[in-house]
């Protein structure tokens, strides 16, 4: 009994990979734009280290910059993926009017919430990836020095810190139809200023450093660096790796009761029904 | 088994409407601020309704009378204010998920991946409800060739297909999961006459075939008068009459000699005519 239970809710999870999947499929001409845009932006903020030492007039080790740069450049791919696909997973919903099929259907919001980051974590790996092997054939990325097994760990432990942010910017579109998935652009800009993705966290004003540092995209990221760059052994990370995955737990639990009072109060005020 | 298919006790629902209202005369031009009033719409007014197992239901009612709120309370898509509402025992509102596994809901606005083709939509359905895809292939085919679809159409975007093939794809999606409650919200208004019929007929055929119990929402009378086993006339959150077709045609007296039909007694007991109900839900009102 317990089985065929635990066989219908994956069931119901891969629902939501084989819906994304279909997704991409159908909208391929949207992913193909959104790659290039993602490429360039990731190409225009690397040459700005390659141009450092012209900009400044003086002697300045560009392949270190350039190394600095891209490593936040690809990391930011790969955690905005996640965050988005999590976020969008009402906002689709509400595009195609079919939200309140799938939330007369008999899958739990957990169950729901796995098959959506399962297939945000896929799909992210991929589209980085994607990304890495293109920029690969403009700079010269020497990773001879990484600690690419401390680099995966550090950002599946990362992934579980933006799933739980994904769920809070989720909650958005629950809340407003109209305007809510507009609203998760600001989340992820704000996560993009404080997180130290393209410029180390000390350099920001001195009121932003403590959110800066509650930011757990601050810690991937640098996490990510010292793996990639530095060459950290796995063992030195793992205090990180820990301090990731509490926080992440801590976002996702909480993620889901909000998240869970929201879809109570949708069902009380009717919030459903608009398909925005 | 519990033999109530849905036990709707004192159920009320209130919605509140905002409004923006006009600046006031003496705000500055360059004010932002705007006054909004806030409206209380009442759905449902303490509704009782018993529902045996087995027996279609029908619900008829002008547009804003609160039929497709009873039919979402069902849904668990919405929760009432106060009352219970039970499906075969089980609470709406404390156990959705045991509901959720007994019902399924066919409405008006046939809603889809669009840019998917039926096959996928009926199959991330059919995931959701956690049918194995080996049985769920053969049985999605054949209920829309059942419905009359072609099977040319089965892989073809649902944005290439008519408003009546969409309806027809929504009502195998709602028959898919074999529910034992199936809510039907205005299924056919909108469909052609002979899309209409395959519907009402596929409707006929599964209550036969599968014992299932069926709420239906219309504003097509004949279609009330020839699939339900009783009828509730709903007029502003209330239930003004109930009983069978037949029952309801005799509140009122023939006129011209010609036997009282449905229309007839829709018009006396509510003050609408048909037509205002159809003009009504044609402007999505």
């Amino acid at each position: 009994m317990r089985s065929r239970a635990v066989v219908r809710e994956m069931r119901g999870a891969y629902a939501f990979v084989e819906r994304n999947i279909n997704l991409i499929k159908r909208y391929w001409g949207w992913e193909l734009v959104w790659l290039i845009y993602s490429l360039t932006n990731a190409l225009a903020i690397t040459y700005i280290g390659n141009g450092m030492s012209a900009i400044t007039g003086q002697e300045i080790d560009t392949q270190a910059v350039v190394k600095y740069l891209l490593v936040g450049a690809l990391i930011w791919q790969y955690l905005s993926v996640i965050f988005y696909a999590i976020s969008e997973m009402i906002a689709w919903e509400r595009w195609e009017g079919t939200i309140e099929y799938t939330f007369m259907a008999p899958v739990s919001r957990p169950t729901h919430l796995v098959g959506t980051t399962l297939f945000a974590i896929g799909y992210g790996v991929i589209r980085t990836l994607a990304i890495l092997a293109i920029v690969s054939a403009f700079f010269r990325l020497d990773l001879s020095n990484a600690n690419i097994l401390g680099a995966v760990l550090m950002l599946l432990a990362g992934s579980v810190s933006f799933v739980g942010l994904g769920i809070w910017a989720a909650v958005l579109p629950l809340l407003y139809p109209e305007r809510g998935a507009q609203m998760t652009n600001a989340v992820a800009a704000i996560l993009l200023l404080i997180s130290g993705v393209y410029y180390p966290v000390e350099t920001l004003p001195m009121w932003l450093q403590p959110i800066a540092k509650s930011s757990p995209a601050t810690y991937v990221i640098q996490g990510m660096r010292d793996c990639l760059i530095d060459g950290r052994a796995t063992t030195q990370l793992l205090p990180t790796v820990g301090l990731l995955v509490g926080i992440g737990l801590v976002v996702i639990a909480i993620g889901l009761v909000i998240f869970r009072h929201v879809e109570v109060y949708a069902k009380r005020a009717g919030r459903l029904k608009r398909s925005g | 088994m519990c033999t109530t298919a849905l036990d709707i006790k004192r159920v009320r629902k209130t919605f509140t409407r905002k409004e923006r209202m006009p600046r006031p005369a003496e705000a500055s031009r360059f004010s932002v601020r705007r006054r909004i009033k806030k409206e209380a719409v009442v759905a449902l007014k303490d509704i009782d309704l018993h529902v045996p197992k087995g027996e279609v239901f029908g619900v008829l009612g002008p547009n804003g009378s609160g039929k497709s709120t009873l039919i979402r309370l069902a849904s668990t898509l919405l929760l009432p204010d106060s009352g219970t509402l039970e499906i075969f025992g089980h609470d709406v509102e404390k156990d959705p998920y045991a509901v959720k596994r007994l019902i399924n809901r066919v409405s008006v606005d046939a809603a889809f991946f669009k840019k998917f083709s039926p096959i996928e939509n009926l199959m991330y359905a059919a995931r959701l409800y956690g049918l194995p895809p080996s049985e769920a292939r053969p049985r999605m085919k054949d209920i829309m060739w059942r419905l009359g679809l072609k099977e040319s159409t089965f892989r073809q975007p649902m944005e290439h297909m008519s408003r009546g093939m969409q309806q027809k794809v929504a009502v195998a999606r709602g028959f898919l999961t074999s529910p034992i409650l199936l809510l039907l919200d205005e299924p056919t208004t909108g469909l052609d006459p002979h899309s209409k019929r395959d519907v009402q007929a596929f409707v006929h055929e599964i209550r036969q075939s599968h014992d299932a119990t069926v709420l239906l929402t219309t504003h097509d009378m004949e279609e009330a008068d020839r699939l339900c086993d009783r009828i509730a006339i709903i007029d502003d959150g209330r239930i003004i009459a109930l009983d069978t077709p037949e029952g309801l045609k005799t509140l009122v007296p023939s006129s011209n000699g010609e036997k009282t039909t449905m229309e007839d007694v829709f018009i006396e007991l509510t003050g609408h005519s048909f037509e205002d109900a159809e003009a009504e839900n044609e402007e999505g009102t």
